[in-house]
């Protein structure tokens, strides 16, 4: 079990960009030894909240701490204590992989031998080979890297698999679960509701600036009420409310969403409900297309939060 | 059979970024090209092109006519002249498009048209006018003596080679500077670093150092080129020549500074790198003495960094005077490196 000593702490957190809100009184606690994620649309306030507990912004209002101590001047001793993973950075081309470790070694009074932190995120075959050689993930292996030269007590990743092609996401989750399994502190930063509910021992939906749930996957998901989804669309549009009231009625239905094409039903029991679902919509003459059903995601519960969906598409 | 472990080494931080930029560097042709390369074969093509070559003879018509063949004869007596003998229209025609610098008439007392704005016209002039009168019977009062003077140093190339290498410091301090600055900024690489616990003044400090490292093989290359290739005379001190140079390099790293000290991508910090050294080509004397600008704008010309390197440089190197004289220069451009230094660390954007 995660100690309840919290490594990240903020409280009423706003900033805003000119007349965006980018953060809107966000409150959020991170223990130490969990790794918690923080899933939400582009645009929700997860990367600026991220960047004021490094230290890179400053919130307009707010309480921030960070192991237990505010940001204060330049923070020199706080950033030897914490590692780094932006969105994206651009290490110089010409530079080979074990330099710009070596680099960011250099930086740290104490911290992980060179060769050691190549190994762990994979790249020891890549040591001698400039940067521009190198795949995306492998780029963003070397940023995490770079994150980890340090021996930080607590790893920050903004949005690590973004852009990345499957296999390299798996190897990427891979080295993160390498280090939750070493007790690590970890605040990451996802669209993706796969890599929240693989990696994060908590999750925090953010929409909007703001935390509007919190919990494991697990409570999260069972918050719904409902483990299954039944997700369909129809040829031609029923007519209206009553739609709405005749898909709530059908046996073991706890949740409705619509968002204008398809339907989205939460239900207990799959086995149940689709027949009856089939037999209304018979009833009314309408057409099933793409009828599927799932277990319920964190997806979901997004979608049942906030009627829309992470990702457009 | 157990590998060998391989062992990094690792510096201290100021060491590891300067190593970094002088890496960065040195692993860019291009970079190696436009700042090694490109001087010496600006100076080798300039030297060549105005290299000092003798006085060559002044090509003259002589008008057909009775009296021509007896003119062409005592002009063609006369080494720095080259008569041509052309019908009255052939003559104006060739006076017209520059061909021969004057022309003589074919009536008996001649006429010489010629264009008196052109220096050559005006000394061929005085020349044909010498040689016909000898001609026709007129003594000299006396004989003068003649004594050419080719002294290096007064030669175009040597005017050259300080303004190119002044030139060539502006470029790679602002250049060098600015460019990778910008880069890092746009890549999110100086935002990473300064997340790192890495002090600025060691960021900002590992680019200067680098570019003073970078400043022995980049004066040393075209100098020894300059002074053995083609002669360049060297009459002042070597070590005032390099602390001009050092103070040079170190003026325009601020401006590099300054100028890449807002613009997030290389096309805004390229338009501002033009907006300051257009001006310093055009007014600072690289390749023509700055005495050619009118009055009124001197105080301008003077004022610029670049206008006060070259001068410093061709002080120490061809009239080799001391340190006091070039105080003034010193002055200007340690105003210009500290102001813009200073001005860049105030606006500087890190992210």
């Amino acid at each position: 079990m995660p100690n309840t000593a919290s490594a990240l702490r903020c409280k009423d957190l706003v900033k805003r960009y000119g007349e965006t809100v980018a953060v809107a009184g966000l409150d959020l606690e991170v223990w130490r030894g969990e790794c918690l994620g923080m899933l939400g649309p582009n645009g929700a306030g997860k990367t600026t909240t991220v960047e004021i507990f490094e230290g890179l912004r400053v919130p307009d209002s707010g309480l921030v701490e960070v192991l237990g101590e505010p940001w204060r001047g330049n923070g020199f001793a706080l950033r030897a204590r914490l590692g780094i993973q932006l969105q994206e950075t651009k290490f110089s081309d010409k530079a080979r992989v074990s330099e710009v470790v070596i680099l960011f070694r250099s930086f740290y009074p104490r911290g992980l031998d060179v060769a050691d932190v190549l190994a762990l995120v994979g790249l020891e075959e890549k040591a001698g080979a400039h940067v521009r050689t190198l795949s995306g993930g492998q780029k963003q292996r070397l940023s995490l890297a770079c994150a980890l030269v340090g021996d930080p007590e607590v790893l920050f990743l903004d949005e690590p698999t973004t852009g990345l092609d499957p296999q390299a996401r798996h190897q990427t989750w891979e080295i993160v679960e390498g280090l939750k399994a070493r007790g690590r502190t970890v605040l990451l930063t996802t669209h993706y509701m796969e890599e929240a509910a693989r990696l994060c021992d908590r999750v925090a939906v953010v929409d909007y600036g703001k935390v509007i749930a919190l919990g494991t996957p697990r409570e999260l998901i069972a918050s719904l009420g409902a483990e299954h989804v039944i997700e369909f669309a129809v040829g031609e549009q029923p007519e209206g409310a009553d739609f709405h009231g005749l898909l709530r009625a059908l046996p073991s239905v706890e949740g409705l969403a619509h968002d204008g094409v398809h339907w989205r039903l939460t239900v207990r029991e799959v086995h149940r409900a689709v027949p009856a679902l089939l037999a209304a919509l018979a009833e009314r003459g309408a057409e099933p297309l793409h009828l599927a059903t799932h277990h319920a995601t964190l997806e979901d519960v997004f979608m049942n939060l906030t009627g829309r969906r992470l990702r457009d598409g | 059979m157990a590998e060998p472990i391989a062992a990094y080494r690792v510096r201290g931080p100021f060491a590891e970024l300067t190593r970094a930029r002088i890496r960065e560097l040195t692993r860019e042709p291009e970079a190696l090209f436009w700042v090694f390369v490109f001087p010496i074969l600006l100076t080798a093509i300039l030297g060549l092109a105005f290299r000092s070559r003798p006085p060559e003879a002044l090509p003259v018509a002589v008008v057909e006519g009775p009296l021509a063949d007896a003119r062409l004869a005592a002009l063609a007596k006369e080494p720095d002249l080259k008569p041509n003998l052309l019908s009255e229209e052939d003559a104006r025609q060739a006076l017209v498009r520059g061909r021969v610098v004057l022309v003589v008439s074919s009536g008996e007392t001649p006429v010489y048209s010629y264009d008196p704005t052109q220096p050559e016209s005006r000394a061929a002039r005085l020349a044909v006018d010498a040689a016909l009168q000898h001609a026709a019977g007129r003594a000299d009062a006396f004989a003068a003596g003649s004594a050419p003077v080719t002294e290096p140093g007064s030669r175009y190339v040597d005017f050259l080679v300080p303004g190119l290498l002044g030139m060539n410091l502006m470029g790679t301090g602002m250049w060098g500077i600015g460019f990778s600055l910008v880069v890092a900024r746009n890549g999110n690489l100086l935002k990473r670093l300064v997340a790192a616990p890495v002090r600025k003044s060691h960021l900002l400090g590992a680019q200067l150092t680098s570019r003073l490292i970078f400043l022995i093989p980049e004066a040393g290359a075209l100098l020894l080129f300059a002074r053995f290739a083609l002669g360049v005379p060297f009459r002042g001190s070597l070590f005032l020549l390099a602390a001009v140079a050092l103070l040079g390099a170190l003026a325009f790293s601020g401006l590099g500074l300054l100028v890449a000290a807002r613009p997030r991508t290389i096309e805004g910090v390229s338009g501002l790198m033009n907006l300051a050294m257009v001006p310093m080509w055009i007014f600072s004397g690289i390749f023509f003495s700055t005495e050619r600008f009118p009055a009124t704008i001197q105080p301008f010309v003077q004022a610029l960094p670049l206008t006060a390197l070259n001068d410093a440089l061709r002080g120490v190197m061809l009239q080799g005077i001391g340190l006091v004289p070039l105080l003034p220069e010193f002055a200007v451009l340690a105003v210009w490196g500290v102001v813009s230094f200073l001005l860049a660390l105030k606006f500087f954007r890190w992210q």
